[in-house]
């Protein structure tokens, strides 16, 4: 009963965005503020039927109800409470269901800020909003209903996918998620602001903490993603360059973008048009990975032409919001305000060139991504981009913008001088490439990417303190003035240096993957397998039975230095429902690196095939995007109005470039 | 009917959600002018930020000179008044509650109608509904015994029950497990035994493996006349190269059996194909492939791995092909070629000794 009120409230909704799309953006038009007081209350209703209908579809899972299909496909009544739960968004019908939810969370956030922002503006951004509510909700009605039912219902269900089954997994997507949709708030005021015809910097304002917002979540759902993959794929790699990855690095690349240009908008009324086609941009490319990762298209462009129902439904919707918005934006753009003026030395300089670093990084990977499935689809020759090719573009696009990074955090506004900024940062300078050649010098004959890496990653972490001091500290002042001053810095200052300081820790951790050491070897009870400083003892191979897996469980004692450092276990399970084999890697963590333990085959013999890791500062690749996100979250915190105090001209004035 | 009431509430809501925004007056100073206010807090903030000592004096200075004149553009010629009142707002206000009114039941309802399950609302309650559904199909009866057995895992008759169900199923690996399980758990048992062999046989695309071969002898040794074991354990013999011993078995078996017993077919068969060196049948009840269609295949796979090479896996299998055939030498030779061309891969020659062990190759061990 509570499922088909589910459903029910699933078709209200749609009704509820329809009126929720129409009658704001009449009102607007008509400037009447009756009716675009239907946006809020509407927008909230929406909220609340999906949230109902979501509700519904978990209390089917937790009761293990197998009257509904995608419980019967999903889940299994002997599964840990949990993973029913996560079990709700592990699969394609409830994951739609939880993107419209977070999408029609944003929208009742939006519609709950009613004070801060502009009656027109926020109308429209609400109609925005519903058009994309509607497109989705018929998708799930109408293609992916996870409310169908089997009658009679079956008495066991088939279980979740085992990848699935993992605590990392269970909270991945939704963080994704709010990523990726958090984005339609920024497009949805971007679209506002093309059908109103206006934008300034107090559009700026209101759009920042959004695009801070989702590009935290992204941010800590990509790290998320990542160390599942690095933890249960039993490789030890935690990149691959997989389209899926790549899906929601793109958005990723274009946010951080976004996000920059925002405040260069906010703070100086400049970049409007540039930062209002980003804005589209980002999330046209949540929506292609939405389609990528949705449509089946990346298991098999094949699959995807033998069902075509649900792809071909999400093509159209990408080319109706990307070409629609696209299009209102060939349209209307030319018309916008042109903004601030500023020298090209200068901190919107260095943004200008952060954001067509970033651009272009997206671009590689978005060539990257879409060619191969281009090629199979035109020739039906499959090939495959890898590591190498984004090794080859991405990194060379990357490593200047990171040596660029705390040169433009340092620059002043308006105009900047380059060589005041240089001689602030030489001892940061300095310090790293010492730090660098003292590597060089200490590693017998190592790989000689780590020590660059390192550097660079030093160099950007120093940076970032650099740019606190700096600005706190003037020389013989006292220190405690100083830390007064550096206290009274607006906690957005504080957000970004963290957050640049977060980037240099992941640098680190990736170039310290150089000096990774794996061994493969066949182990049996008692022997050993040694992969750099570390060794593991295999104690024993016990088989265990837990509620819907069974599992052959490896007992490791890890060895370091002849000390034993603690033990792990590394298992291979076997998920009885679905007759599906997972492993799980033994993690041991020293300090910030890692020893990975995989197992391998179980022979006959009783010996069993072991992979073995030993990764140095590897967890700072996810520590340095927790930092990330923090700082983003901090500088999120700080609702003060943002000033880019303009420096004046000394003598004559150098050329002013506009804005766009 | 209840659940009728509360759809009908849930209608109700979301359409007043609508109608209480358009039935309300609009108050005319509900918000200052976010824009203006913007600007006038920005300048407020540079005076704090100067009071503070963040800004110096010259940079404030400029800042606010900046937000003055963007104040001042925002405050220009100021686009449009609110039309909350007169004939025209209202008649507009008319137009939109009829259009929720309308548009939100009828779709929801018609939606619901399409692509709901209205019947289940007056059937009853699904929790009820497992105990009343009296064809419950194979897959459904797998999950529930699969589900038994995962928490009780010595129930030995469970898994002599879901046994041969994963052999129809062509899941011979669980089926291999599934007998294994119920060799283990209970009484020794000559059919069983048979069973669990005929598994491990078919698992090993035919080939009679040691583990099999020990399960055939355990059930000759409960019951001699065990005719599926007496089949197989002849069929050893073949591939050890013992063509008379086999001979022997087979002809012995035939001569023990009704002349109507469907095993009598195989075992002709494999007695007629043994003149021929390439003698091989599928075990009963699998479809037969003739003889020259399966040395043909080998063949190939032979000579592609003579000219290409190929994985360790394709080798043993190619030596697997020839040990089934009864072509000891010929599997001998194939174990010597992928010793030479894998001689680089720690990992694959071990898979081809393992295999050499499993076919009892010894004397072609290095």
């Amino acid at each position: 009963m509570l499922v088909e009120a589910g459903h029910f409230a699933l078709a209200l909704a749609l009704g509820l965005s329809l009126i929720q799309f129409v009658v704001p953006l009449w009102g607007a038009r008509a400037n009447d503020p009756v009716l675009m007081a239907v946006a809020p209350t509407s927008a909230l209703a929406v909220l609340a039927c999906i949230a109902f209908s979501f509700l519904a579809l978990t209390f089917a899972y937790v009761n293990s109800d197998f009257s509904v299909l995608n419980v019967v496909q999903n889940s299994h009544s002997a599964k840990p409470l949990i993973y029913k739960i996560s079990g709700v968004w592990g699969n394609h019908e409830g994951s739609m269901l939880l993107w419209v939810l977070i999408l029609a969370l944003f929208g009742g956030v939006v519609a709950l800020a009613r004070n801060s922002i502009p009656m027109r503006l926020q109308a429209n951004t609400l109609a925005v909003q519903a058009s994309i509510t509607i497109a989705f909700l018929l998708f799930i009605l109408t293609t992916s209903n996870p409310f169908t039912r089997v009658i009679p219902a079956l008495p066991e269900g088939q279980d979740l996918n085992p990848l699935l089954q993992d605590p990392g997994l269970a909270i991945h997507p939704p963080l994704l998620y709010i990523g990726y949709v958090g984005f339609s708030i920024s497009f949805a005021f971007a679209c506002a602001a093309l059908i109103d015809g206006r934008i300034d910097a107090v559009w700026a304002r209101i759009v920042r903490p959004w695009t801070l917002g989702a590009w935290a979540f992204l941010t800590l759902g990509i790290a998320m993603g990542s160390y599942w993959a690095y933890y249960e794929l039993g490789w030890g790699g935690w990149w691959f360059w997989d389209p899926v990855e790549n899906a929601s690095l793109m958005p990723w690349l274009a946010g951080t973008a976004l996000m920059h240009s925002t405040v260069v908008m906010e703070k100086r009324d400049a970049l409007k048009v540039w930062t209002i086609l980003l804005a589209i941009l980002t999330f046209s490319l949540s929506l292609l990975g939405t389609f990528l990762v949705r449509s089946g298209v990346l298991t098999s462009v094949h699959s995807f032409a033998v069902d075509p129902e649900r792809g071909t439904f999400i093509l159209g919707i990408l080319i109706l919001f990307i070409g629609g918005s696209l299009a209102l934006f060939a349209w209307r753009a030319p018309m916008l305000k042109q903004g601030g003026l500023f020298a090209p030395v200068s901190r919107e300089g260095a943004l200008v060139l952060n954001n067509l670093f970033l651009a272009t990084a997206c671009a590689t990977v978005f060539i990257g991504t879409l060619y191969p499935l281009a090629l199979e689809v035109l020739t039906g020759e499959k090939i495959s981009v890898g590591a190498p090719f984004f090794n080859f573009t991405f990194l060379p696009l990357i490593v200047p913008l990171l040596l660029l990074l705390p040169l433009g955090q340092t620059l002043a506004w308006k105009r900047g001088n380059f060589l005041g900024t240089a001689q602030r940062l030489y001892a940061v300078f300095g310090i790293a490439l010492l730090a660098t050649l003292a590597m060089l010098a200490f590693q017998h004959g190592g790989p000689v990417a780590a020590p660059l890496g390192i550097g660079l990653g030093i160099y950007l972490v120093l940076g970032s303190i650099n740019e606190i001091v700096t600005r706190s500290w003037s020389r013989g002042a006292p220190l405690p003035v100083a830390w007064r001053k550096a206290r009274g810095l607006p906690r957005s200052a504080w957000g970004t240096s963290i957050a640049h300081a977060g980037v240099g820790l992941t640098v680190i951790g990736i170039a310290a993957t150089a000096w990774g050491v794996e061994a493969i070897g066949s182990l049996r009870p008692g022997e050993r397998l040694g992969a750099g400083d570390y060794e593991v003892r295999l104690e024993q191979v016990t088989p265990r039975i837990e509620a819907n897996y069974r599992e052959d469980v490896a007992v490791l004692t890890v060895l370091g230095a002849g000390r034993e450092l603690g033990t792990i276990e590394t298992m291979k399970r076997l998920y009885v429902t679905r007759g599906m084999p997972t492993t799980e890697a033994g993690i041991l963590t020293t300090g910030l690196g890692q020893v990975y333990a995989s197992i391998g085959e179980v022979q006959a013999d009783g010996s069993i095939g072991m992979r073995l890791y030993h990764k140095p500062l590897v967890l700072l690749i996810w520590i340095g995007s927790l930092v990330m996100a923090a700082g983003g979250t901090l500088s999120l915190t700080d609702r003060r109005l943002r000033i880019g105090a303009p420096a004046r001209a000394k003598v004559a004035p150098p050329v002013a470039v506009p804005a766009e | 009917m209840v659940i009728w009431v509360i759809l009908l509430a849930m209608t109700a809501a979301a359409v007043m959600a609508v109608l209480w925004p358009l039935s309300r007056h609009y108050a005319v100073t509900r918000q200052a002018d976010p824009d203006t206010q913007f600007y006038r807090e920005q300048i407020a903030e540079i005076d704090r930020d100067q009071a503070r000592g963040v800004l110096l004096p010259s940079e404030a200075e400029a800042a606010k000179a900046e937000a003055a004149r963007r104040l001042l553009r925002a405050t220009g010629p100021h686009h449009g008044h609110f039309a909350a009142v007169g004939e025209p707002a209202l008649r507009r206000r008319r137009a939109a509650s009829t259009l929720a009114l309308s548009i939100i039941p009828i779709l929801a309802l018609a939606t619901y109608e399409i692509y709901g399950s209205p019947q289940m609302l007056s059937g009853p309650p699904a929790a009820q509904m497992p105990q009343q559904a009296g064809n419950v199909d194979l897959m459904t009866a797998v999950a529930q015994i699969e589900s038994h057995l995962a928490k009780n895992p010595q129930d030995g008759r469970g898994w002599e029950v879901i046994a041969p169900v994963y052999m129809r199923m062509g899941r011979i690996d669980d089926a291999v497990k599934a007998y294994g399980a119920a060799v283990r758990y209970l009484p020794p048992d000559a059919d069983r035994f048979a069973s669990y062999g005929e598994a491990l046989v078919l698992a090993k695309d035919g080939l009679v493996s040691g583990e099999a071969q020990q399960a055939f002898e355990q059930a000759v040794k409960l019951d001699a006349a065990s005719p599926r074991a007496r089949f197989y354990l002849a069929r050893a013999a073949v591939q050890d190269g013992q063509i008379e011993k086999a001979k022997a078995a087979y002809a012995e078996l035939l001569s023990t059996s009704p002349a109507d017993a469907p095993w009598v077919g195989a075992v002709q068969q494999e007695l007629a194909s043994l003149g021929a060196p390439q003698a091989a049948t599928g075990p009963a009840g699998e479809p037969r492939i003739g003889p020259e269609a399966i040395a043909g295949m080998v063949a190939g796979l032979a000579s592609r791995l003579e000219a290409q090479g190929g994985t360790a896996e394709e080798w043993a299998r190619l030596m697997r092909s020839y040990a089934v055939l009864g072509q000891r030498d010929k599997a001998m030779a194939a174990a010597r070629r992928a010793r030479e061309a894998l001689a680089q891969d720690n990992a694959a020659l071990k898979t081809i000794d393992t295999m050499a062990q499993e076919l009892k190759l010894t004397d072609a061990q290095p």
